[in-house]
């Protein structure tokens, strides 16, 4: 026969449903016409259904539930019966006539429930009858629903201080003792259920167990709920006893929800102070139990009562918490021969939250939880579980969460260590974790070993020297990397100009390891930094007793030149162009004529070699002339050969436009206001007059290629470029040039129809009357002009 | 009424981290109906960033700026005003006043915006205005030594402009305005 097919039981159910039904409706009809005898007979013959071993125990569960309701109402007839002069104790006899044993105890619990409440004993007493008599019942599934019937029916009869059903001296005892003893055996019975039946259905019965798991707990949740039960009576007697149990039943399942239930239903200060006892069980049980979880929820739970209750912390120190729980998650650890990197580091993660939370000021503690972590890291090779990296992850971050602050995390030495056992991926992760955190709390980082610590732990966007070959990182990501590092440099900071040049020096030395396709995103912002650097320095002189200063501004120009030395080579020279011009004018600042030269000669060279695009050539040309306009530091002999070969370049340009404009632009290179040796009229007239035939040249080409005059805007540029020095008051730029200029523009544009041309001619004679009108010796000049 | 927001030369991430915190949460979306930047972003996240504070954006390159769609100048027409719009590094003598004029002559414009010497200024021009918003973040500039955050919004509402520049002076937002009416013989177009 096969018993356990799903058809079989739910015949099996029925019928014993049908039955059950049947004699509840007798047992009924009996207690309405007041009849003891045969309410007595039809109960015992319903509440033998519950003798099958047929069911599952969900489906017996079912069945348990409704005999309880039938004997909820016997219970209120047992209860009429002894207001009607039936005596509790005859009563509590006839009971026991029942023929089945499971019968008789169920009915002997309903007459003693009675027999309890009319206190014509102590409760106690009869309390201690009833669960000794249910040893009758060994067949777990049926002791177990025997017992929990038993619980019951007690909870609210408890002789427990301050109920009515209080006794003697010992009364708390009596009541913890009864439930331990209830709690103790339906443990073993629950437990030997997965002894029960073949091999092959372990599985399902341990489901099936898990669902039955609660009937268990609830006893001790009725600890919980006593009153007698105070941390004393407690920590002697019930988490003993009932850790004792749990360490002996040495079953997984019953290990692990029991020691759950613990944590949950007893209060955090009892924890607290019972610590040792209860993290002294969990090295005892089974390998396999899921320890991790256990422990995890104890000090969530201790990190929020201590978080609530902030006059508890004194507790904490004095139990010494934290190093009970260290010292205990080593032992499981150690006892777990097979537990999964992840558990343990998981472990760990929730004591550093605990402490993190608990001892914020204990940054020793943090530190030995890492150290504690690396122990046990150590053994093995680079992690490669995706869940456990990211628990160390998760590990890592809490600190910077915590203390919001990047240097607080900085001065746990075994922080780096742990970072170690990361794959390079995850490296990244958690230095982009570190720059964010930095970043959000704009944490400065101010000395050149915080610096140096710093740049360790984040070496994993910062050099590629142990990048796997072949995997290619998503260049979007990459690119978000590396201007978060570049972010990140400008962080680094320190007022004092010596520790700032020891920053930017082994920011230098880790940059420039960085290879090829992080220069271009890290090498702008060390410059901006050594460039504002040189603003700081104490001016020459200001030093009346001579120390020498180490730092000073020919040595960072040097340190610069290294830098963007290594830029061309990336190759980025559109960059190291614009850097070097940069450095250039600070140069021009500082009076360093040779160095400036140095620098614009370097751009020089990259313009000639590596700027080929003409747009690019453009915008470089520009950004030449602009910088060079703006230097006084050159003597006549550098200046010429910069600016000759600045105008050089303007020739050529690949279009006439802008070679045009270039040309023009350079003659601003000849004027420089408030520098008397940079103002050579005759060098701007010239530079104009060769616009001006650029202009022309422009135009014929334009004129013959497509049959129709060209753009006269240059030469209303050029004439407002005329009307600028002009105005300055150049003697070489005349009246003449200018109202020859006007007419030839005039004459071009009755030619032409150009209507951007023709507003721009229009705002530039509207400007001459308005600085006409001005009057005083600019209006004079403009007077002079006839249009 | 229309506010148009004015700003430029963050240099992030070469020279400035981010935008300052207070400016952040001065400048959230739904207020701003243009914004206008003189360029040098540098990087793609800026230029996300001013989109998320008003998506009708309006930019300049700037020499540092690598996305070559973004052109060398721009104009646009707001309500009753012409706004010129380029990033400067090409009118030499840089920031020279003069100089910009021309430029602002050239394009015809009311109002010429431009960046590049990380220096606020404002000026009223033969009736016209000539604004630098300066640099949003306060990025380290060659041409100018101290440089304090700031940007600058527009009210444009019929002929009057009032121009309110927000600078970061000492981890304080100080605000300046300069009232700017357009008259009728200012009305360049013929």
């Amino acid at each position: 026969m096969i018993a356990d097919g799903a058809e079989d039981e739910e015949k099996w159910l029925a019928a014993g449903a049908a039955a059950f039904k049947q004699n509840a409706f007798y047992m009924q009809r009996a207690i309405d016409s007041n009849n003891l005898k045969d309410a007595l007979k039809y109960s015992a013959q319903m509440l033998s259904e519950l003798r099958t071993s047929k069911l599952s125990p969900h489906k017996y569960y079912d069945l348990y539930m409704r005999a309880f309701d039938e004997l909820r109402k016997l219970e209120i007839f047992f209860t009429e019966e002894t207001r009607r002069g039936c005596s509790v104790i005859e009563l509590y006899e006839l009971v026991q006539h029942a023929g089945n044993i499971l019968p008789r105890l169920y009915l002997l619990c309903t007459a003693g429930s009675v027999y309890i409440k009319t206190k014509e004993a102590p409760a106690k007493e009869i309390l201690k009858d009833l669960v000794e008599m249910c040893r009758g019942i060994q067949h777990p599934l049926r002791g177990l629903f025997l017992r929990s019937y038993l619980a019951q029916i007690s909870r609210d009869k408890l002789p427990d201080i301050g109920s009515e059903y209080e006794g003697d001296a010992d009364t708390v005892t009596d009541a913890v003792e009864f439930v331990l003893l209830n709690f103790t055996e339906m443990n073993k019975l629950w437990v030997r259920m997965q002894h029960q039946g073949p091999a092959r259905e372990k599985e399902r019965r341990e489901k099936e167990r898990s669902e039955l798991r609660d009937l268990v707990g609830k006893n001790l949740h009725v600890l919980s709920q006593l009153e007698g039960v105070d941390l004393d009576m407690y920590r002697d007697t019930v988490l003993p006893r009932v850790l004792e149990q749990i360490v002996n039943c040495r079953d997984a399942i019953a290990q692990y929800y029991l020691m759950d239930c613990i944590i949950q239903v007893f209060p955090d200060d009892y924890h607290l102070q019972t610590l040792d006892v209860l993290l002294g069980a969990c090295p005892q049980l089974q390998p396999s139990v899921d320890i991790m979880t256990v422990l995890s929820r104890l000090m969530e739970r201790l990190s929020s009562y201590a978080a609530l209750n902030a006059e508890v912390l004194p507790y904490f120190l004095q139990v010494e918490a934290f190093s009970k729980l260290n010292n205990a998650i080593g032992k499981v650890i150690e006892a777990q021969e097979d537990m999964p990197i992840l558990s343990a580091v998981t472990l760990y993660s929730s004591l550093l939250k605990f402490t993190l939370h608990v001892h914020p000021d204990r940054l020793d503690y943090a530190d030995q939880v890492l150290g504690s972590c690396i122990k046990q890291l150590s053994g093995k090779r680079k992690i490669d579980d995706s869940r456990a990296t990211k628990e160390i992850v998760t590990l890592l971050s809490a600190p910077l969460e915590k203390y919001n602050d990047v240097v607080t995390a900085l001065k746990l030495t075994n922080y780096p260590l742990v970072l170690e056992y990361l794959d390079s991926e995850t490296k990244r992760v958690m230095a982009t974790v570190i720059i964010r955190s930095i970043m959000k709390n704009n944490t400065l980082i101010a000395t050149a070993e915080k610096v140096e610590a710093l740049l360790e732990l984040i070496s994993g966007l910062i050099n590629d020297l142990d990048e796997p070959q072949g995997l290619e990182v998503d260049e979007d990501d990459f690119e978000e990397e590396q201007n978060s590092v570049a972010r990140l440099i400008h962080m680094l900071y320190n007022d004092d100009p010596e520790e700032m040049f020891k920053i930017i020096s082994i920011l230098k030395n880790h940059i420039l390891t960085g290879g090829p396709k992080r220069l271009k995103f890290t090498v702008p912002p060390l410059v901006v930094s050594a460039l504002k650097l040189i603003r700081r320095l104490p001016v020459e002189g200001d030093n009346p007793f001579g120390k020498e200063a180490s730092v000073s501004a020919t040595k960072i120009f040097q340190f610069l030149n290294e830098i963007i030395e290594a830029l061309p080579n990336v190759p980025s020279p559109d960059l190291a162009f614009r850097l070097y011009l940069q450095c250039a004018e600070a140069a021009n600042k500082c009076d360093e004529e040779p160095i400036a030269y140095e620098f614009f000669t370097q751009a020089y060279i990259l313009y000639e070699e590596e700027i080929s695009d003409s747009k690019a050539q453009v915008t470089a040309l520009q950004l030449i002339i602009g910088t060079l306009q703006r230097m006084h530091v050159f003597g006549v002999e550098n200046r010429d050969t910069l600016t000759h070969k600045a105008m050089g370049y303007s020739a050529k340009l690949l279009k006439k436009p802008e070679q045009c404009r270039a040309v023009y632009g350079c003659s601003h290179l000849f004027w420089l206001e408030g520098h008397e040796a940079i103002q050579d009229g005759e060098r701007v007239l010239r530079c104009l007059k060769r616009a001006l035939k650029i202009a022309n040249s422009a135009q014929q080409m334009t004129s013959a290629a497509r049959g129709s005059t060209g753009s006269v805007t240059l030469f209303i540029e050029i004439l407002n470029k005329y009307l600028y020095f002009y105005e300055k008051g150049i003697p070489q730029i005349t009246v003449g040039t200018v109202e020859s200029l006007i007419q030839l523009i005039k004459n071009e544009e009755s030619m032409t129809s150009e209507p951007s041309a023709e507003s721009f001619f229009a705002s530039t004679l509207r400007f001459m009357e308005f600085q006409k009108e001005k009057g005083g010796a600019i209006g004079d000049r403009y007077e002079e002009i006839k249009v | 009424m229309v506010l148009v927001l004015a700003l430029g030369d963050l240099h992030v991430p070469h020279r400035a981290a981010d935008l300052p915190p207070k400016f952040k949460s001065m400048l959230v979306p739904g207020k701003i109906q243009h914004i206008i930047c003189t360029g040098n972003l540098c990087i793609k996240e800026i230029h996300d960033y001013l989109k998320t504070i008003c998506p009708d954006l309006h930019i300049v390159r700037g020499e540092f700026d690598e996305d070559a769609r973004y052109p060398e100048n721009k104009t646009l027409t707001i309500g009753q005003f012409k706004l010129g719009l380029c990033h400067g590094h090409q009118v030499i003598p840089w920031g020279d006043l003069d100089s910009l004029a021309m430029l602002q002559r050239q394009l015809d414009v009311d109002i010429l915006v431009t960046g590049h010497t990380h220096q606020f200024t404002a000026y009223k021009h033969e009736g016209g205005v000539v604004i630098n918003p300066g640099s949003a973040t306060g990025a380290y500039s060659s041409i100018n030594q101290e440089v304090n955050p700031s940007f600058v919004l527009m009210d444009i509402d019929g002929l009057r402009v009032v121009v309110y520049v927000y600078e970061l002076i000492d981890g304080e937002v100080k605000v300046d305005k300069i009232d700017f009416k357009k008259t009728s013989t200012s009305n360049s177009a013929p």
